[in-house]
């Protein structure tokens, strides 16, 4: 039976991808992701076969990723932002492999060192360029510890059906706060049965894994059929929540910690009699234009808040091309917005309307 | 009728891409002849770099991952401790293994990664039309060092068998060359040797062939062979850098 227990964010997470059948576990220390770090060395070295592994840097870790998976196992790392930086040669190759890996990105601020505290400034990273070439990556963004639980296995499953790297974009406050979660059953290690993994094969049984096809007609139609496959994804498995938008005027949009804060505010100012909505994109890749570009038809503007000096709201402008304003509220640094802030700004734009 | 030469099982009949004179084709039987040697095709998985042999996929004929430059014993590290019964090697350049990978090949070394690396030293990048490698010898020519590789600027070129030496984790380093019959024969016993070391699971294991390059070199193959002998190996010398058990037969 599931138990309801109380579970840091960066931990929960861990203990749900090993229940996702992840036993290979490539890291490197940075704050403030290194509870997963130090929890998989606790946990994986117990487990027959399983392996930990505190890479030299994360260069290495997410290439020792690209072996591990291509040699057939669930395979996980976990970062920060500045780390992530460093991995995204890695995850270019992994997405040109066509491999499966799970990356967690418990972002904090930036550029640069930048600061440790909660951040969501590397939005366009991991939505635009998680590496060079034209790639996609699976981008899920959660906003509560249950979602980091939830979604770490989402993500290796997802990555496996679609032979791609998936990105759990959180962030410095789910990775250190504390929530009830119910933990999945555990599914144990997957079979490493995938026919195309370099695990042991002679002659014409062979297998090749590799990103380099000199050809350009030749890789001009393996980038093709990739994106036929991101194509299906968008269709298929694009997430997001709504909440109170049927009547709404000013449709409030964040994803992640900071959509938690903006929901609180729209219900503030539903209370004050302002029609607020709400929608939270829980895929930033695909992202849910459709949500938007419906809502802009009875909206009559947007914010959208983030813990950046905007980068999400490029994706919401172009979702609903422009058709009413977006108006933006933002904290970088490591500042996380109080709910107060984001209903004053709801205020002045319903001010404004009337 | 009696077979009295064949190419090994681990070779595929692909027509290989190197330049006349290369010593890449002779590296790549040796390797592919120790793989039959212990009749371990099917449970090879090999490592290519990014440089000459970045085509090396084609050419083994057994399970091979194309990594990033430099980092092929990150990426072996992740396919061995998956698979720990698989032999699992590398095959890298100078300037892949010595200067972009080099944290790679020394912690992968260090941790005893049971791990084999093919280590193919000839000077200079080869792929890239002949710049100075971390190898490139003093006042050596190449495209970016053209008047010579300047000690004081570029600093002195890497032993790398010497320096992975005083690694605990490195079970066997040996340097070795493919310019003639007896070394090339050589050759072949450190690489049977490095696999027999992995397939016990005592740890890293490095072989280094010094190898040449008359397209970049501008030399023809036979001066090649010549230019090797007398300005690499004195200051590469051939031979047993480390080995855990002692110099005793591991065969």
């Amino acid at each position: 039976m599931s138990q309801r227990v109380l579970m840091k964010g960066n931990e929960a997470l861990a203990e749900a991808a090993i229940r996702a059948g992840c036993h290979h576990f490539f890291g490197y220390p940075i704050t403030p992701q290194n509870e997963i770090v130090a929890y998989m060395s606790k946990r994986l070295p117990k487990i027959e076969g399983a392996c930990f592994l505190q890479a030299e840097s994360e260069i290495a870790a997410i290439n020792m990723l690209l072996g591990a998976s291509a040699a057939g196992a669930r395979v996980m790392t976990s970062s920060s932002s500045p780390g992530i930086s460093l991995k995204t040669e890695g995850i270019s190759y992994i997405a040109g492999s066509d491999l499966p890996v799970v990356v967690v990105n418990t972002q904090r601020a930036g550029p640069g060192l930048g600061g440790i505290q909660p951040s969501q400034a590397d939005y366009w990273q991991a939505t635009k360029a998680p590496g060079h070439g034209d790639l996609r990556v699976l981008v899920f963004a959660p906003c509560s510890v249950q979602e980091m639980v939830d979604m770490v296995t989402t993500a290796f499953d997802m990555a496996d059906k679609y032979r791609m790297p998936a990105i759990i974009l959180a962030d410095g406050m789910l990775g250190q706060m504390m929530e009830a979660v119910t933990l999945p059953e555990d599914r144990g290690r997957q079979a490493n049965n995938k026919e195309w993994a370099t695990n042991g094969h002679a002659g014409e049984n062979r297998n090749i894994i590799n990103s380099l096809y000199i050809n350009p007609d030749e890789l001009e139609k393996i980038i093709r059929d990739r994106f036929a496959r991101y194509a299906e994804i968008e269709a298929k498995h694009t997430q997001h929540e709504e909440y109170a938008l049927e009547d709404a005027d000013i449709v409030v949009t964040a994803y992640g910690a900071s959509a938690r804060v903006a929901k609180a505010a729209v219900r503030d100012a539903r209370a004050k009699g302002i029609k607020a909505g709400f929608i939270r994109p829980i895929t930033l890749w695909p992202f849910p234009k459709e949500a938007y570009a419906k809502a802009a038809n009875t909206a009559r503007s947007f914010l959208c808040v983030e813990m950046s000096m905007g980068q999400m709201v490029d994706d919401v402008r172009l979702a609903i091309s422009s058709k009413v304003p977006v108006h933006f509220y933002g904290r970088p640094g490591g500042i996380v917005p109080a709910p107060e802030e984001v209903l004053a700004e709801i205020e002045k734009i319903a001010g404004g309307m009337n | 009728m009696t077979t009295v030469f064949e190419r090994p099982k681990s070779l595929t009949a692909t027509p290989n891409t190197y330049c006349p004179g290369c010593t890449h084709g002779i590296i790549h039987r040796l390797v592919a002849q120790a793989i039959d040697g212990l009749d371990m095709q099917a449970k090879t998985v090999g490592v290519a770099p990014v440089g000459c042999a970045v085509f090396a996929y084609n050419f083994f004929n057994c399970d091979m991952v194309q990594a990033p430059h430099g980092r092929a014993p990150a990426v072996a590290t992740g396919i061995k401790r998956v698979t720990p019964d698989n032999l699992v090697f590398t095959y890298q350049g100078d300037g892949d293994l010595a200067a972009i990978g080099t944290a790679e090949t020394i912690h992968a070394a260090a941790r005893g990664e049971n791990i084999t690396v093919i280590f193919v030293n000839n000077a200079i990048y080869g792929m890239t039309g002949g710049q100075m490698a971390p190898t490139t010898l003093a006042n050596q020519v190449t495209q970016t060092s053209p008047f010579g590789r300047d000690i004081k600027s570029a600093g002195s070129p890497i032993r790398i068998c010497e320096m992975l030496s005083t690694l605990d984790g490195v079970a066997y380093a040996e340097r070795v060359s493919v310019d003639s019959v007896p070394n090339i024969r050589k050759a072949a016993k450190a690489i049977c040797k490095a696999f027999e070391i992995q397939k016990a699971g005592k740890g890293f294991t490095i072989i280094e062939l010094l190898s040449t390059c008359p397209t970049n070199w501008g030399l023809s193959p036979v001066e090649s062979l010549d230019w090797l002998r007398e300005n690499m190996m004195p200051y590469y010398p051939l031979g047993v850098f480390k080995d855990i058990d002692g110099g005793k037969d591991n065969g």
